[in-house]
């Protein structure tokens, strides 16, 4: 169950080999959280995360094999997760890849992976798990989105903009939740230093795992609808926002 | 609140489904929300229906009076909730021998303006008059009187308990295990249909209240210590945020019931007239809350310095006394969107040294308590789960926003814990599942005799869900903790 205080004791992380995902799990460790389950595409490296949370003192860590874009999976896991743990009190969507903008462009297959990966697969398997949420009555969502989707850059639109259909999605689902007790958050991080991001310079405001995951988990204290980490981002992307293209276009990062 | 959605609970076999209401619910604190479906029995006929029904559709289902319970003790995620405020007659009484035998859902505001025009009170009354019967027995309420009269079980003659099983009388003679379980078994052991209650004599509706000013929470308590058994009520009021050399200074009320001799003018033409109202009620959430460091901090030193040194023997109303919060309705909005937490414990006698540290810790983080309180507990009662304990209890109402306030209380816990300890489940919300067994060392005593009347774990709150106490929870991870040398007091322990 999810307390006062917004502290989950049982998580799913669909990706559960992110660098943030796996920072949140860290910090959730500490507090109330004694059931994980990750589910991602790498079962060796899941083993590794589950061998590092169990040490945190999380009692029970499973790894599941899982592929975002395998549309027939998606019921099944939910109801797999639901069977395992009891309440599902976070399901923390974590999956995505970055792509490579350069070979997007100038291949209709891969920038169609990039879609299914970051959009298509996430969203539908949102869809089974607030079906096990909407049944449990309570239960939150956590979806990682980036301000990248908030407005999208030329170098790197095809990763934006499947961030910016995973935000609509997620928000739209936020409200279908709201009468059933549950909830969605929507996390926007600016450029944050992962294994996604290895090897790319940094943009300006860059921040960590473990900054974003301590955002997540205010955020969780709060029952925040969206978390911008840094915060300050969301002042700066209502200005950003409103800037015209010929402006815009030069703004670097 | 979203808008409840009619909806019926029966299945295809049932002709008459139930009707219900969809509706996300909380505890007063407005936190940890869930949905479940409502249903609002008027008879005990109705109760086994919701219960079967419940059953069928492999649903849990928990009570609910009139939901002050300040976490998520009365709310069942995906389940159904009875919600027992319909059955509220008054079934019977005997208004020379002292008792009423009434409906569950009968709240001690109705019961106390029928009550005190006779010349007859409630012997045990928490805070607010707006609890059930059933409530005021699932979580055995306490008031300023534990240390005279005990908590509001130990004036209960007999229950109706509808269990997933079988619905009957219960005594505390005849029937002391399942009795006993249910007082404080936060509605865990079945739904209570009706109590019968023996009832306190009166003279007047007034009270005759001795205020004192305490320097720090050292003279509080020896002020305590030496005079409570002159007094049937007493309580101090704290101010929380108050450092240094004046930690816990305090104002100490103190009173008994006014005798008719006691008191003259307005008070002597009408002395049984009993009917408080509700003076002002607070019709919105304010968004950032009205109540922080700043607001509370001027609120406390105004209210330390209007009080008076000494000053016995002022007359009060009953409302006045017992319940000047209930002046002000859905005073919990006060605290935001974001709700509250409501943190009370109990520590033995000898360990004062827990108390200050919980103070300290508290006024140090600059955590915004709006209403800290502390009384003194006398012997418990042999409920396995029921709260109070001989020694000191501390309740503080602390907003959720309060920055690192997670640790902070994560932290007394294991103080409270490691003092031979316990926090009162009627108000928690965030509890570390981990030190529930330490807490309430016979809880697997009281697991035994809940799952002789609930086999197939019909009855579960969310409460129950989190802290593992119809099922163990997730994995518990053994804590260790520093325990001290000295025993745990095992008087009043049932036999």
């Amino acid at each position: 169950m999810n307390d006062a205080l917004g502290m989950p004791q049982t998580a799913v992380v669909l990706g559960g080999t992110s660098d943030i995902a796996r920072s949140v799990m860290r910090g959730l460790a500490a507090r109330r959280l004694r059931h994980v389950v990750l589910a991602g595409r790498d079962q060796t490296e899941l083993e590794d995360t589950a061998k590092e949370l169990r040490a945190l003192g999380i009692a029970s860590v499973e790894a599941i094999t899982w592929d975002a874009t395998d549309d027939e999976a998606h019921t099944a896991l939910a109801q797999d997760v639901a069977g395992r743990m009891g309440q599902v009190d976070l399901v923390l969507v974590a999956v995505g890849v970055l792509g490579d903008q350069e070979v997007c462009e100038s291949d209709p297959g891969a920038t169609a992976s990039v879609l299914s990966t970051n959009l298509t697969g996430p969203a539908a398997a949102m869809v089974a798990f607030a079906q096990i949420l909407r049944r449990q009555g309570q239960g939150r969502l956590v979806v990682m989105s980036s301000v990248a989707g908030v407005r999208v850059r030329r170098a790197n639109f095809v990763y934006g903009a499947s961030k910016a259909g995973l935000d609509a999605f997620a928000q739209g689902l936020a409200e279908a939740l709201r009468p059933t007790g549950a909830g969605v958050t929507i996390v926007r991080p600016g450029w944050v230093a992962t294994r996604m991001t290895a090897g790319r310079p940094p943009a300006p405001m860059a921040t960590t795992p473990e900054a974003v995951a301590a955002d997540i988990i205010r955020g969780l204290e709060r029952r925040a609808d969206v978390v911008w980490s840094p915060a300050s981002l969301k002042m700066l992307f209502a200005v950003l926002r409103l800037l015209p293209k010929s402006v815009w276009r030069l703004v670097p990062g | 609140m979203i808008e409840p959605k009619e909806g019926s609970l029966g299945s295809p076999n049932t002709p008459t489904g139930v009707p219900t209401t969809h509706q996300i619910l909380t505890g007063w604190g407005r936190t940890a929300p869930s949905s479940a479906e409502v249903a609002r029995p008027s008879k005990p006929e109705e109760v086994r229906q919701v219960l079967a029904a419940a059953a069928s559709q492999g649903r849990a289902v928990v009570a609910r009076g009139l939901a002050r319970s300040y976490g998520d003790a009365a709310q069942s995620a995906g389940g159904v909730v009875l919600e027992t405020t319909a059955m509220d007659g008054v079934y019977d009484s005997d208004l020379e021998a002292g008792w009423v035998r009434v409906g569950a859902g009968l709240s001690l505001d109705a019961l106390m303006r029928l009550l005190v025009p006779r010349g007859w009170w409630v012997p045990v009354t928490p805070g607010t008059r707006y609890v059930t019967v059933g409530g005021a027995i699932a979580a055995d309420i306490h008031g300023k009187n534990h240390h005279r009269d005990g908590s509001f079980c130990s004036h209960v003659m007999s229950l109706t308990l509808a269990t997933p099983t079988e619905t009957r009388e219960i005594t505390p003679e005849g029937d002391a295990e399942l009795f006993w379980a249910t007082a404080g078994g936060m509605g865990l052991t079945g739904v209570v249909l009706e109590a019968t209650i023996r009832l306190l004599r009166v003279e007047s509706a007034y009270m005759l209240v001795d205020t004192e000013r305490a320097t720090d929470l050292e003279d509080a308590m020896a002020r305590m210590t030496a005079r409570d058994d002159e007094y049937r009520y007493s309580v101090a009021w704290i101010d929380c945020l108050a450092r240094g050399r004046r930690l816990g200074r305090a104002v100490l009320t103190r009173a008994e019931h006014a005798d008719l001799a006691s008191l003259s003018g307005s008070c002597a033409t009408d002395p049984l007239a009993f009917d408080p109202r509700v003076l002002l009620d607070v019709p919105l959430t304010p968004p950032g809350g009205l109540l922080n460091p700043l607001t509370v901090a001027a609120f406390n030193e105004m209210w330390y310095r209007k009080a008076p040194r000494w000053q016995p023997r002022k007359p009060e109303t009953l409302a006045s006394y017992f319940h000047p919060l209930d002046a002000l309705g859905s005073w919990n909005r006060l605290y935001g969107p974001r709700g509250f937490i409501q943190y009370q414990f109990v520590v033995p006698f000898d360990a004062e040294d827990a108390l200050r540290i919980a103070l300290e810790r508290v006024s140090g983080a600059r955590t915004a308590s709006f209403l800290t309180v502390l009384k003194r507990f006398g012997e418990a009662n042999p409920g396995p789960l029921s709260f109070p304990s001989s020694g000191w209890t501390l309740a503080l109402d602390i907003p959720t926003g309060s920055p690192g306030l997670g640790g902070m209380l994560d932290e007394l816990d294991v103080v409270v814990a490691e003092a031979g300890g316990r926090v009162y489940l009627a108000k928690d919300s965030r509890l570390r599942p981990e030190l529930l067994g330490a807490m309430y060392p016979r809880l697997g005593e009281w697991r035994e005799v809940r799952d002789r009347v609930d086999p197939d774990c019909r009855l579960v709150s969310d409460l129950a869900r989190r802290l593992g106490l119809v099922e163990p929870a997730v994995a518990p991870r053994q804590p260790r903790l520093r325990r001290r040398s000295r025993p745990r007091s095992t008087a009043g322990a049932h036999r």
